[in-house]
């Protein structure tokens, strides 16, 4: 049979055989798989397997984060060109946000993001493989999608490159690779950032295109620009300026805010969020609960307002008196609770840790936003804090088993074997 | 008293190819083969030589580790041949059989009267031992132990398996002649549970204590009735009999001959008229497969259901314990795009993109496809939604990866066996092999704890 006659399916499969064993493999293997989802079978045990496989459920959850990155592209815009010319005072979707030119600053600044973030970690991720002769697994696919849509919009892409190699290293792949890492990678990556470059990360110039540019521009004299600013709503109420803030409750839940590139449409990440529940891929019992404890913390704070403990001229009163239930409307912390705690390498893994580990975590991401001098958010620290607490709270759970399962000891029925001289008998008659 | 069990956590596989309750009887196999696998654990030795002559019921080997427990031959005839593997293990012994069938009579005990020792005895010689398993480590039950109870389940849930009801139907005297055999040897109680709504031979029974199950699999698999009933605690031991098996040893207690006919089921999609027949222990098992036809030509024959079975071929044999054999068509082909379309003809326990849950009495033709790679652990908290037992299934088979002894204790090794995790194997987004890790973990603890 002439090669030409072989099919597409059939060529692949003849060069698979060719880099069996061979250092590329992983590498071919993954482009294949990409493709086609593989020719093996069971061995004895389970002779038929659901459908459900490790990319197909990690592609769910990056359908999930579709809708936020297109949200994002055109968020990118609004904000830019609404920080230079003002926010419109009639405001409608289709005239002022869904436009090209909003789109375009997406593509331009967010895509490259994108692309950089998934090169560089996939590559990292292969040469991996390569290395250690394991196939190329699926979770960067997530975390991939991930970055982009939790740094700020102009971070350099040398240093998002820097931190996401940083991240897929000693985030995950020390550890063992997909499966046995501890610390959220995606997060890893953000607390790199952070910690390595924080003038970039916070402040009030680094959330819309352009401000830092133009601040940079107007210190080395240039006298033709207008200085803007993109304060986030945390960072207003963190300086106790909550009055002079133009967004409304409304604009918060929609999104057109500013903020991390796709952490502020909260209506998108609920609906990625109900979408991940009824999919079943994500746990809802911590989304749940990391609700719970997000305003539970937050009815503390306006209790301790309310209880007149604190006064307007404390730094903490624009946070603490913002009502509680508003918190899930700003900053990372719906975007946190949807995609990032539900991680579940590296979240909670029994059903009653997870009530546990979810809570926490929102209870300590308002208490680290409103307590954090430095920086009004604290979600990535609250979920990665958890992440390294979580194997303690499956053990303590676990225990409980354990426990149980002693308690029933003590009624064990242990009957005494056969005694020697019967058994003796037994033998001697039956041979 | 007796206790009603609902099980809510589980999954139904329903498959295409269930058994027509229809019996036929087998044509005669020429050669029949006992595969040493089926023993799990057993070192046999040889009692008779290659070329010998054996009748029906005639010692073929024993257990090296117990002397005294035989393994006889289920047709009269001459040992042509011992099969060896690596190290001259034994693989399998294939006796060619005799046209006119013998059997070897033995002199049956009053069982009223009868010593437990003796009873015991009578079960080991007439071959009817093996039968009798035990929980921890899910191997051949050691005679000189004692069970704390014993549970037999009369009811299958697994998908494709044999109707229960409908195989032993007028088998009653066997079983109680079992039954009563088997209940002098536990202090405890003989526990059977059967279906709700089930015309059971077993209701009829005297001298056990009866269940009724309800609810999806793994309803039906001893280890989860043993878990609702009365769990295995360290120390402890409970035996456990196949139901069909105990028509075999009922009939040796009442006719002293040792008969390894069985009904069997011949299901799945691969099969064109799937339904029961009745033969032999090591029966080939093309004599009946090609009676019913057969669909494709790429399929694989499992001995046993799809979940716990094992892999055969079209020119194997009827396994030991067996009473279903499965025919599924092979997957060993490529789907484009196969991990991010919508699927509809599989079934799935999620809802990603796979709409299996919009139609949960659709029957579904699953190939022997694993339907991705084998990865670590990732996903959590999808085993606990099919595990009904009140153990940690993960934790526990990562205990049993890394070869955690007391680890594995304390989560309750004991208590389970392989077939116990076929539905999260079944499920596992990881594709890890539960079964045979569960099955390492439990050889492990038996050789350090013993």
């Amino acid at each position: 049979m002439s090669d030409k006659r072989l099919t597409f399916k059939k060529r692949l499969h003849i060069l698979k055989h060719r880099y069996r064993d061979k250092k590329m493999a992983p590498a071919f293997n993954a482009f294949h798989t990409f493709l086609f989802s593989p020719d093996e079978t069971t061995h004895n045990g389970s002779h038929v397997r659901a459908v459900d496989d490790l990319k197909r459920t990690m592609n769910t959850v990056i359908m999930a984060l579709v809708p936020v990155l297109i949200f994002s592209m055109f968020n990118a815009g609004y904000q830019h060109y609404s920080a230079i010319n003002g926010f419109p005072q009639e405001f409608s979707v289709t005239e002022h946000f869904l436009t090209w030119d909003n789109f375009w600053i997406g593509v331009v600044k967010v895509l490259p993001l994108l692309v950089i973030s998934y090169g560089v970690g996939l590559l990292v991720e292969f040469i991996f493989a390569v290395i250690k002769g394991h196939e190329v697994e699926e979770g960067y696919l997530v975390t991939g999608m991930l970055v982009p849509l939790i740094v700020p919009i102009d971070t350099p892409l040398w240093m998002l490159a820097v931190a996401v190699v940083f991240g897929v290293v000693i985030g995950k792949e020390v550890f063992g690779g997909t499966g046995m890492n501890i610390l959220n990678p995606a997060l890893t990556i953000r607390a790199f950032l952070f910690f390595a470059y924080p003038t970039w990360m916070s402040g009030d110039k680094v959330w819309v295109h352009g401000a830092r540019e133009r601040a940079d521009q107007i210190a080395e004299g240039a006298t033709n620009v207008d200085a803007i600013s993109g304060e986030t709503v945390l960072g207003f109420l963190a300086q106790n300026k909550g009055a002079e803030m133009s967004y409304s409750t409304w604009d918060a839940f929609w999104g057109f805010i500013p903020g991390s590139v796709g952490e502020t449409p909260t209506f998108l990440i609920l609906l990625g969020g109900l979408f991940l529940i009824f999919s079943k891929i994500a746990s809802w019992r911590i989304m749940l609960s990391a609700v719970l404890g997000s305003l539970f913390m937050g009815l503390i704070f306006n209790q301790v307002v309310e209880m007149g403990w604190i006064t307007e001229t404390s730094k903490f009163y624009g946070l603490m008196s913002y009502e509680f239930w508003k918190h899930l409307l700003v900053g990372g912390l719906a975007f946190g609770i949807v995609y990032m705690a539900t991680d579940p390498v590296t979240g909670a893994q029994t059903n009653r840790g997870k009530w546990i580990y979810g809570f926490l975590i929102g209870f300590m991401s308002v208490m680290i936003r409103v307590f954090n001098p430095a920086y009004p958010e604290g979600v990535f620290l609250a979920i990665l804090l958890m992440n390294v607490f979580a194997p303690t709270i499956d053990h303590y759970v676990v225990r409980g088993n354990i426990k149980r399962r002693m308690k029933r000891l003590k009624n064990a029925v242990v009957l005494p074997k056969d005694s020697d001289q019967e058994a003796k008998e037994l033998k001697a008659e039956t041979v | 008293m007796s206790k009603d069990i609902r099980i809510k956590k589980g999954l139904n596989i329903n498959l295409v190819g269930a058994a027509e309750q229809t019996t036929s009887k087998a044509v005669l196999s020429n050669v029949y083969a006992l595969n040493l696998e089926d023993f799990h654990g057993i070192t046999p030795k040889m009692m008779v030589k290659e070329g010998a002559e054996v009748k029906a019921g005639e010692a073929l080997f024993y257990n090296k580790n117990r002397e005294g427990m035989l393994f006889v031959s289920p047709v009269s005839g001459e040992l042509v041949e011992i099969e060896r593997g690596a190290r001259r293990r034994i693989l399998t012994l294939k006796i060619l059989a005799d046209k006119d069938q013998e059997t070897l009579e033995h002199a049956v005990p009053d069982l009223e009267k009868a010593s437990i020792p003796a009873i015991k005895q009578f079960l080991l010689k007439g071959g009817c031992w093996p039968f009798i398993k035990q929980r921890p480590y899910d191997i051949i039950a050691d005679p000189d132990s004692t069970p704390k109870a014993i549970f037999i389940s009369g009811t299958n849930t697994a998908p494709l398996s044999a109707d229960l009801d409908y195989v032993l139907k007028g088998k009653e005297k066997e079983l109680q002649a079992a039954i009563n055999a088997l209940s002098k040897m536990t202090p405890g109680k003989v526990h059977i549970s059967i279906g709700r709504s089930s015309s059971s031979p077993f209701a009829e029974l005297k001298g056990v204590e009866l269940h009724k199950v309800s609810g999806p699999h793994p309803s039906g698999l001893v280890g989860t009735q043993i878990n609702k009933i009365d769990p295995i605690n360290k120390g402890e031991i409970v035996w456990t009999v196949s139901a069909q098996d105990l028509v075999i040893i009922g009939e040796l207690l009442l006719t002293g001959k040792f008969n390894g006919e069985r009904i069997v089921a011949l299901v799945g999609s691969s099969v064109k008229q799937p339904r029961y027949y009745t033969t032999k222990i090591g029966t080939e098992i093309s004599t009946f497969l090609y009676a019913s036809g057969v669909n494709n030509e790429n399929f694989r024959v499992i001995n046993g259901d799809v979940l716990t079975g094992k892999k055969s071929s079209q020119d194997g044999h009827l396994g030991y314990y067996n009473n279903t054999v499965s025919c599924i068509p092979e997957g060993d082909d490529y789907e484009l795009f196969g991990w991010n379309k919508p699927v509809f003809n599989k079934i799935s326990a999620t809802r990603a993109m796979t709409f299996s849950w919009l139609q949960p009495n659709k029957k579904y033709d699953l190939n022997t496809n694993t339907n991705g790679e084998h990865r670590a652990f990732v996903v959590t908290g999808m085993y606990e939604k099919v595990f009904p037992l009140d153990i940690y299934p993960m934790q526990l088979l990562k205990a049993c990866m890394v070869k955690d002894l007391d680890e594995m204790e304390q989560l309750g090794l004991y208590e389970v066996a392989p077939e116990d995790f076929s539905l999260t194997e079944f499920i596992c987004v990881s594709k890890q092999p539960h079964q045979k890790i569960i099955r390492e973990g439990l050889d492990l603890l038996h050789k350090e704890i013993g």
